[in-house]
């Protein structure tokens, strides 16, 4: 259908605030009055609150547990330990991974800042108390911090549990420390591409341990009705029914009988997808007591227990023609997963889809194997962005093109030029077996490599280079990514053997408002704003009167949660299809009101038109209220829809970013001059909501770049895991932000949109480090591990010799 | 522990609690009160989510103690629309992170906007990097600040306009 034209058309199109109006948004009215519902809000009859006895050592066994005096403190009502959760079967709990992690220590720490004890108190400060009162008497143990060491013959053996057990959930295990090996693409193929290259190159490139750090930190309260059988947990959780079947399949609840809620979540970024420790002690208290259990981390405890980021020791290497183009691409990775395997992923991925690591480049022969080792750390891995290890992935991939063109000597986006692959090759089979679904790179490329007039740049380098006595090194990043969002199709990706579906359910009320619920859950990404503008543009009713919730397993369809970039590829594409079919069913209202045939209407913005005579019309208005008295002959009344939409593919957003710094070579400080970012997700729902995320994950990847690390010391104590130390961009730290895009829409997908709230996080990152490097690349510096902080670069400054 | 009677006057309205000496404000607030649009992000007082304006001063509220807010005045998120100067539902600052989408999740809302309230009476006009250092104790996660420094920027301006209307 064409757009329309006409004015008063036009304005019943803008009152919609549709698909693709930058529409304000819905839930800030709350928000700026202090009137959201987080978990630390709620307050229930008789709460009480816990807390928890962690572990000093990172590895240990523990000889004694006193609770004798804690339960003397004032206000203390009761001391668990894993003792008190074996009858239950719950000391150990199942990981999304398909290993199992510790809920509370049996016996022996695994990783600083354990679990070992909760105490349940009055109220907070009381259950502080109590904590301090619990003594505990531990025996150390050798520790194992580099995941290279675990891996050595009679390396001290972390999993004293799995002993004897030469099979893990991803097939075999060649070591005690040993978790997988998981690999992808034709190693044949790939050795053979390598043996007959003119070219090849090789880089180790360490992608440190990050943590997402969302500004509300994990939390719940949970309350056990004694007297209905109900279980009902607040909890800030992404994914909301999975937890529901995980927690009726351990409690022995009837998922009917348990309801999850996850209320406004202040930031998820993947930290809150998993189940912790913390949550099923909460569970199992507020079971024991018959009372209503509050559970609210502080900072230093997120940090240090909760889902970590990367940690990817990866060996890239590329095989080439010496005019630049790609033959082969070959990688090998030590993934330090920490003591459990609790990486969220889908199950029959262990390293994700770290396997798009042939990036936006027709690389005819790919082999990537990723080797999962155990380490006296906390468990994690997938989260913070990542869309399952792409961030690893384009990080690797990026990184071996630029060192690729560094050794050839030739320049970093003609590089890419040479090997994108082509807007006609779409959909394009890559080598690990991903079908991307479309593309357009070089448009994409030239666009930006215009905006920033990357010519002069490259001029303005070379005159500076040619300068001893600039005070300043300038570096030009450039990365051009391909993403993959919108796990994912049923027959690849489960979550614990649930399809990786999403859905909605959207009812239409008879004066013409609606209803709509989903299987996925905001934790700031605006659905409830732009999952109306969708429905908005589907049924001719304003976004404005669509009530959009999510989170309550008791009232929303199921659904697997909001990770990975999936709420738009996957719940985007149901809420468009439950949409249609009420229009299906309007059509038919309306062709009966109209008393013409379905095949004599025309849909027009809000209403159906008799064809050459649109003065003869019914409204979706008109239509929701004949749902519910005037229907044909033998329809159901009410106007509804549910859908469960399995994907028949992932999306591929793909983005082109470009990054200048200056590095002073007194301080080694570096300086973003500029950062131009251009992503294409598709068609797009609301651009100012795009535009959010964009800058929100740009200032990740800054962090992440420039300053984000959790050290470990010899003895395992994990440093800086609180804001003292571990590096939050203010207002002042952040640069400034240029946004563009592209528009090519997903074939497959119901609207044509893509994920994008990744991209900016995926892509940035490697940005920063090829700008950084691109500095010292003249002085023959190939790589540098991140974080680039003015300490790390001053040392490289120095090695280089030219630090002022 | 010894409880200490407080009278705090909060949002205009007088308060009269007994707490624990070693109760913190951001807790008094929320917990006491039911105020919880000030949230707690950290424990080293680097976030700012709890930030309130006490005495016409922006506070972390978990760095300072109730029992030292005896008498005090103390304005949280919940009592900023009762100032909109223009008659309006919301302040001019609500209505800027509103209109320029400054915010995502909504966690450090709340403290920024008292900042932002407070740091447009001691700079009504400020630059950009003004507005980047005058905010620099408020955290976000989401936003990337960009958009926030747009909504300051929104707010500066229609407090002005408000104020030439009034004079």
């Amino acid at each position: 259908m064409n757009a329309p034209t006409d004015p008063k058309v036009l304005e019943r199109k803008d009152a919609l605030q549709g698909l693709g109006d930058s529409r304000l948004r819905k839930e800030d009215a709350r928000f700026i009055q202090g009137k959201g519902n987080y978990v630390d809000d709620i307050k229930l009859p008789g709460m009480l609150h816990m807390d928890i006895v962690r572990s000093p050592y990172a590895h240990a066994r523990i000889k004694s547990l006193d609770k004798s005096a804690a339960l003397k403190v004032p206000g203390v009502i009761a001391v668990l330990t894993a003792d008190d959760l074996k009858p239950l079967k719950l000391h150990w709990m199942p990981t999304l991974a398909g290993d199992v992690a510790a809920v509370l220590a049996d016996g022996k720490v695994h990783f600083q800042m354990q679990e070992v004890a909760v105490v349940i108190a009055e109220d907070r400060y009381a259950a502080a108390d109590g904590v301090e009162a619990v003594v505990v008497e531990y025996e150390e143990l050798p520790v194992v911090i580099d995941p290279y060491a675990a891996l050595e013959p009679g390396a001290t053996v972390i999993r004293e549990d799995l002993a004897g057990k030469t099979e893990g959930a991803h097939g075999k295990r060649d070591h005690p420390n040993h978790i997988f090996t998981w690999d992808a693409g034709d190693e044949a193929a790939t050795n053979a591409a390598f043996a007959a290259a003119p070219v090849t190159v090789e880089q180790h490139l360490f992608y440190p341990r990050v943590h997402p750090c969302p500004l509300e930190t994990c939390g719940c309260v949970a309350s056990f009705d004694p007297v209905r059988g109900e279980l009902v947990t607040y909890m800030t959780s992404q994914a909301p029914h999975v937890v529901r079947t995980v927690v009726s399949l351990l409690s022995g609840i009837p998922e009917s009988k348990v309801r999850i809620v996850s209320p406004d979540i202040g930031g998820g970024f993947g930290n809150k997808v998993g189940v912790y420790p913390g949550y099923v002690c909460a569970i199992v208290a507020s079971i024991v007591l018959g009372k209503p259990v509050k559970w609210i981390e502080d900072r230093i405890e997120n940090i240090s227990s909760t889902a970590f980021a990367r940690d990817y020791h990866m060996d890239g290497e590329i095989a080439a023609t010496p005019d630049g183009k790609i033959l082969g691409l070959r990688v090998h990775v030590i993934a330090d997963h920490g003591a459990f395997d609790a990486c969220a992923d889908p199950t029959k991925f262990p390293a994700g889809m770290f396997h798009i690591c042939s990036g936006s480049y027709d690389i005819p022969a790919a082999y990537c194997q990723v080797k999962g080792v155990y380490t006296n750390k906390a468990p994690g891995g997938v989260a913070y962005r990542c869309s399952f290890r792409v961030t690893e992935a384009v990080y690797l991939v990026e990184r071996m093109v630029d060192v690729l063109a560094q050794k050839l000597g030739l320049d970093k986006a003609e590089i890419r030029r040479r090997n994108f692959i082509r807007k006609e090759q779409f959909p394009y089979k890559s080598p690990f077996g991903f079908e991307y679904d479309s593309g357009d790179y070089a448009t994409a490329l030239e666009k930006v490599l215009t905006a920033v007039d990357y010519p002069a740049l490259r001029a303005e380098q070379a005159a500076r280079r040619a300068d001893p006595n600039s005070p300043t090194l300038m570096g030009i990043g450039l990365v051009s990514f391909t993403e993959v969002v919108g796990a994912g199709p049923s027959k690849m990706c489960d979550i614990l053997g649930v399809g990786m579906f999403d859905s909605c359910e959207i009812r239409v009320h008879p004066t013409g408002s609606a209803i709509a619920r989903m299987g996925t859950i905001s934790t700031g990404q605006a659905h409830a704003t732009t999952y109306a503008q969708i429905i908005a543009t589907e049924l001719g009713i304003p976004s404005e009167v669509i009530q959009v919730e999510e989170g309550d397993t008791s009232t929303a369809p199921y659904g697997l949660g909001t990770y990975g970039s999936r709420s738009t590829p996957v719940a985007g594409a149901a809420i468009a299809l439950a949409a249609r079919k009420i229009h299906a069913k309007a059509k038919k209202i309306a062709a009966h009101l109209l008393e013409v045939g379905e095949n004599d209407l025309d849909w027009e913005i809000d209403r159906f038109n008799v064809k050459g005579d649109p003065a003869r019309h019914k409204t979706m208005k008109d239509i929701c209220w004949a749902a519910y008295n005037n229907v044909p002959a033998g329809m159901e009344m009410g106007l509804e829809a549910v859908h469960y939409y399995d994907p028949p593919n992932f999306t591929y957003p793909f983005g082109i970013y470009l990054c200048v710094v200056d590095i002073d070579r007194g301080t080694g400080e570096t300086k973003v001059r500029r950062f131009y970012a251009l992503d294409d997700c598709g068609t797009r729902i609301n651009p100012m909501v795009i535009e959010g995320q964009i800058h929100g994950g740009l200032t990740e990847g800054f962090a992440v770049a420039m300053g984000q690390q959790m050290p470990f010391d010899a003895q395992g104590n994990l440093q800086g895991n609180t804001l003292m130390d571990y590096f939050v961009p203010t207002f002042v730290e952040t640069p400034h932000w240029e946004t563009d895009h592209t528009v090519t829409p997903s074939p497959h997908h119901p609207i044509g949109a893509k994920g994008v709230a990744e991209s900016p996080h995926v892509g940035s990152i490697p940005t920063f480090t090829s700008a950084v490097v691109d500095a010292f690349a003249h002085l023959g510096v190939t790589h540098m591990t991140m974080p680039h902080t003015s300490w790390r670069v001053w040392q490289q400054l120095q090695a280089s010799g030219v630090a002022l | 522990m010894a409880k200490k009677l407080i009278s705090v006057k909060v949002n205009g309205r007088v308060h009269e609690k007994a707490v624990e000496p070693r109760t913190l404000l951001v807790h008094f607030l929320r917990e006491e009160l039911n105020l919880t649009g000030a949230h707690i992000g950290c424990e080293t007082s680097h976030c700012g989510a709890c930030t309130v304006d006490v005495d016409g001063q922006s506070v972390k509220g978990c760095t300072h103690l109730a029992v030292q807010c005896d008498g005090s005045e103390v304005l949280t998120v919940e009592g900023l629309a009762s100032l909109a100067k223009d008659g309006g539902a919301l302040h001019a600052v609500q209505e800027g992170f509103y209109k320029e989408h400054g915010l995502q999740c909504g966690f450090c809302t709340p403290g920024m906007l008292i900042r932002a309230y407070r740091f447009l009476q001691e700079n009504p006009n400020p630059s950009e990097a003004e507005i980047r250092a005058g905010m620099a104790g408020n955290l976000c996660r989401c936003t990337g600040y960009q958009n926030i420094v747009k909504a300051v920027q929104y707010a500066a301006a229609k407090l002005q306009q408000t104020e030439k209307v009034n004079a």
